[in-house]
């Protein structure tokens, strides 16, 4: 996706520690920023899913769950139709694919990115050891609210 | 979140209200197999009709109850999810492991 060739519609930005308690805090006032796109209960319910289990990663695997890190998680709408979340961390990030040892976690873990996945348009994970973890998920929304189309960006 | 946990014959019925996610994870593995540590116990009825929220934390806590209960032939039986969280049980394959059911009183004659 280009993002060049677009508008951005609106913006917004949170950051908070790096503690299970918040991750209610993050789903809901993501969810809130994107009810101002003409968006089902369903597809609603999806971004919050889809929300906590980035964060639920970032405290688990990105911090180790160490209560005191900061979480970012930014969200933007494109062109009046595209929902774009970002959820970022400083932790340990990864080099490669998640161990595939077979624990509780693990299964979470796998599940997690499933869900985000099925619920999503896209999931982008860029990570490397010691550089945290950038996660950026895109949901068009198909220009339920406008007129505008964004047939012109390349792909 | 919240729990009430009852005791009937082999059968542990745990009623869940409120969000399952990471937050309440631990607590909620941690009740659930206290309540299952009697020997007689083998069977775990989860009534998630008052769920309004499960992600992959609360999937894990389930799907980890019924490793432990198959091992020792046992089961896990859920009852009357709300439809979004039914979506998400259904999305991640629970119902082709976990039985689903209506009512407390059903998951508890069709399980002995």
């Amino acid at each position: 996706m280009e993002e060049t060739c677009q508008d951005r519609t609106n913006h917004m930005s949170v950051s908070f520690l790096s503690q299970p308690v918040n991750i209610g805090l993050a789903r809901v006032t993501v969810a809130c920023f994107a009810s101002q796109l003409d968006l089902t209960l369903s597809d609603l319910e999806e971004i919050k899913v889809s929300v906590s289990e980035a964060v639920s990663n970032a405290i688990v695997h990105g911090y180790q769950r160490a209560p005191g890190e900061l979480i970012k998680i930014e969200a933007n709408i494109w062109d009046n139709s595209i929902l774009e979340i970002i959820v970022e961390d400083s932790g340990a990030g990864f080099a490669g694919p998640l161990p595939e040892e077979e624990s509780e976690e693990s299964e979470r873990v796998r599940l997690g990115f499933m869900l985000m996945r099925s619920f999503m348009d896209s999931v982008e994970v860029n990570s490397a050891p010691g550089q945290g973890t950038r996660v950026v998920m895109r949901k068009d929304t198909k220009g339920k609210t406008t007129t505008k189309n964004i047939i012109t960006c390349a792909t | 979140m919240l729990l009430h946990l009852e005791r009937n014959g082999s059968s542990v019925v745990a009623r869940l209200a409120g969000e399952i996610d990471l937050d309440v994870a631990d607590d909620l593995r941690l009740a659930l197999d206290n309540a299952l540590k009697p020997d007689e116990v083998r069977h775990l009825i989860l009534n998630l009709s008052e769920v309004s929220f499960i992600d992959s934390s609360g999937l894990g806590v389930i799907l980890g109850r019924y490793r432990k209960l198959v091992h020792m032939g046992g089961k896990v039986s859920l009852v009357d999810p709300k439809p979004q969280v039914r979506r998400i049980l259904e999305l991640s394959g629970l119902f082709s492991i976990i039985g689903e059911f209506k009512s407390e009183t059903e998951a508890l004659t069709k399980i002995v």
